[in-house]
């Protein structure tokens, strides 16, 4: 990190950005630029014909966009195709069909200067809006009827674009984006768009770099100019210098051996040196991963965090799509298992309801917003009975404090259970239901709560905080957020005990699991399983096949008699280096 | 005719999932269909024209109901709007 700053300090040749898709690429420019489609009022002599190829060319579009829809959907599932379904519903509008050929007939005006004025009307508009929502659907608009357009000039879309190079545009829609990505593409860089554009969605999707809103990258990049993208940072290098190409090929080599290696691993088993096993589960926000967590040879989903949906879709999705997508993600993964949390909103969170908290992260969170809005919670319960054909949905609840939340949960679920049945839908029991272990109430009364619920998973980031009572945002403070503080370490000590003598799985979620430095206290301390990013995978194993278990339980117990974080650290260090232990972090995220 | 003023209460606003439910909604019936905000005046049978409105929380709009079969589909179209568009 120090050197990547050192050397933007030293560099005049970049273009800043939003970093809208992870990765590396060092490639060529293609200037994307859409032909600017020119129409003029010129008459109509037969207005009769005019109309005529002005249905054709509306038909042809939908043809189009049909085909752009299901190859989206083979590609990134249903839900993130649906931009393209509202595009296709537009081609439907009759009002607006009716009008533009009223006009077409009065005026006797070319069919493509009729389109292009009615539909800028309503573009206009969108423009106009002060809600970025509302700016970007503006461009699915005239993506419209740019198409519309096209064909009436019977132009065909020039996508002829030589493989391998990266796309420089002013804006993508989300139809290029697609298309383009046929062509191997090795990255994305436009002036405009953010991190919620559809364009910027659908490059994560497609695992292509990508740097948005430069404002002015197709001023400053030539056809054919050499990019190196820094999708993690946000940065395109014009023209690298030597010592920048030297720079990131070293990453970039860097990044494939290690990659390299641990694919390697895929197929060994994760356990320690004297045959423990420990299961190893992927935390997936985007349908995307879901591939990344077969690929890589995950147990199954630990934790699938449907608040993102919500930041996804700008809006609660009803019932009918919360069955879809879980139903989807539990098919994806079958036989494997899925984790699915209810929606954890609030704190630092997506928020659905304006209400200004003093104290957000003590306030109404996760169950405790859910349990105060029981219409939103029923609706996700009975959306999961309803999706889990294959049986293999776990569902659990975050920010649990008190017993009686996980009691009135249970009530809720019979009550969806029996609002199904009544209505004779299909459906099947929640496999599983367990809980967040991120209250220090909910750690304490751990013994307790293992009576009630068939697993725990501890969430370590917002336990971590609560125990040692840091904003770990507040830089005054954050010194202070300790994993390996022993207060810590006796924390997870007492709600993995608890865990392992009812019987009910324990697994951890939250950024300590992805820690492999962590990884031998953590086996040690008795945890059974982890859920970590899908691409932490393979190094997460790579430690675990080189802890020796009986040495790790040693390791934790002496942990736990230590008074500071320092001296756990430097417990530490000493059993990586006596055990040999390989110690890259996350590299693959940070690098 | 029948005219009323509704409000917009659920967070995200009048987006494309809700607007093409009402376009749908308001093809079931007959009477005519306008949705007024901020003096802009668009068709409520029109995808792109409620799409235009770009109504978010707290908008308020005017919507109009002309035809024989107006009260029904004031009814109709005016419950979904105060169930929030189902995403309360």
């Amino acid at each position: 990190m120090k050197r990547f700053r050192e050397l933007l300090k030293k560099s005049d040749n970049y273009i800043a950005g939003i970093p809208a898709a992870p990765g590396l690429v060092i490639g060529h420019a293609h200037l994307f630029t859409k032909e600017i489609l020119s129409v003029t009022d010129a008459a109509a002599d037969d207005v009769e014909a005019a109309v005529v190829s002005f249905h054709e060319a509306v038909a042809k579009a939908k043809k189009e966009l049909n085909k752009i829809l299901n190859y989206a959907k083979a590609k990134m599932g249903e839900e993130r195709s649906e931009i393209f379904s509202a595009q296709l519903m537009i081609l439907d509008d009759e009002i607006l069909l009716g009008n533009i050929e009223q006009h077409i007939v009065q005026e006797k005006k070319q069919p493509e200067f009729i389109v292009h004025r009615e539909m800028n009307v309503f573009l206009d508009m969108m423009r106009h809006s002060s809600d970025t929502y509302f700016r970007e659907r503006a461009n699915d608009i005239e993506d419209i009827k740019n198409r519309i357009i096209r064909n009436l000039q019977k132009k065909r879309l020039q996508s002829q674009v030589t493989p391998g190079v990266i796309i420089v545009s002013e804006s993508l829609t989300p139809a290029d984006t697609l298309l383009l990505s046929k062509w191997d593409i090795k990255g994305y860089v436009t002036d405009r768009g953010g991190l919620t554009s559809h364009a910027a969605i659908l490059a994560r999707s497609l695992d292509i770099p990508a740097v948005v809103g430069t404002h002015n990258c197709t001023h400053r990049i030539n056809q054919d100019d050499l990019l190196i993208i820094d999708g993690f940072h946000g940065y395109v290098f014009v023209n690298p210098t030597e010592p920048q190409l030297a720079f990131f090929n070293e990453k970039i080599e860097k990044m494939r051996e290690i990659n390299q290696e641990l694919k390697e691993l895929k197929d060994k088993p994760s356990q320690t040196t004297d045959g423990h096993e420990i299961d190893i589960f992927a935390n997936v926000d985007v349908t995307g991963e879901i591939d990344l967590v077969i690929a890589n040879n995950a147990k199954g989903i630990g934790l699938f965090r449907t608040e993102q949906i919500i930041e996804e879709f700008g809006e609660l999705p009803d019932e009918e799509l919360q069955k879809q997508i879980y139903y989807n993600l539990s098919t994806r993964v079958y036989p494997r298992s899925v984790t699915i949390r209810a929606f954890d909103i609030g704190g630092d969170k997506v928020k659905i309801i304006d209400y200004p908290e003093a104290n957000p992260f003590l306030g109404s969170r996760g169950i405790r917003f859910l349990l105060d809005n029981p219409l939103i919670f029923k609706t996700q319960i009975r959306a999961l009975l309803r999706a889990n054909i294959h049986n293999n949905i776990h569902f659990m609840i975050p920010m649990v404090s008190t017993v009686d939340e996980v009691k009135k949960t249970k009530q809720l679920i019979k009550e969806c259970i029996h609002e199904l049945q009544e209505k004779n839908q299909e459906y099947k029991k929640l496999t599983k239901l367990g809980i967040m272990i991120e209250v220090p109430s909910a750690a304490v009364m751990a013994r307790q709560f293992a009576r009630e619920v068939d697993f725990f998973s501890i969430g370590t980031n917002d336990l971590i905080q609560y125990i040692m009572a840091v904003d770990r945002g507040n830089d005054a403070v954050s010194g202070l957020y300790q994993e390996f503080n022993p207060a810590v370490l006796n924390t997870l000590k007492h709600i993995i005990n608890a865990a392992n003598e009812a019987g009910i799985q324990i697994s951890m979620c939250g950024e300590m699991a992805a820690d492999n430095q962590a990884l031998p206290i953590l086996i040690g301390l008795g945890l059974k399983s982890i859920s970590a990013s899908p691409s932490a995978i393979h190094s997460l194993k790579r430690t675990i096949r080189a802890v020796p278990y009986e040495k790790a339980v040693e390791l934790a117990q002496k942990a736990l008699e230590l008074s500071s974080q320092e001296e756990v650290q430097h417990l530490l260090l000493q059993f990586f280096e006596e055990h040999n232990i390989p110690r890259t972090r996350t590299i693959l995220k940070f690098i | 005719m029948i005219e009323t003023t509704v409000d917009i209460i659920n967070k995200a606003g009048l987006h494309t999932r809700p607007s093409a439910t009402i376009v749908k909604l308001a093809a079931r019936h007959k009477a005519e269909f306008f949705i007024s905000k901020d003096g802009l005046r668009i068709n409520g049978k029109s995808i792109i024209g409620v799409m235009t409105l770009a109504a978010g929380q707290g908008s308020q709009l005017v919507l109009e109901f002309d035809g024989p079969d107006e009260q029904e589909m004031a009814n109709e179209i005016l419950d979904y709007f105060k169930r929030g568009f189902d995403e309360l």
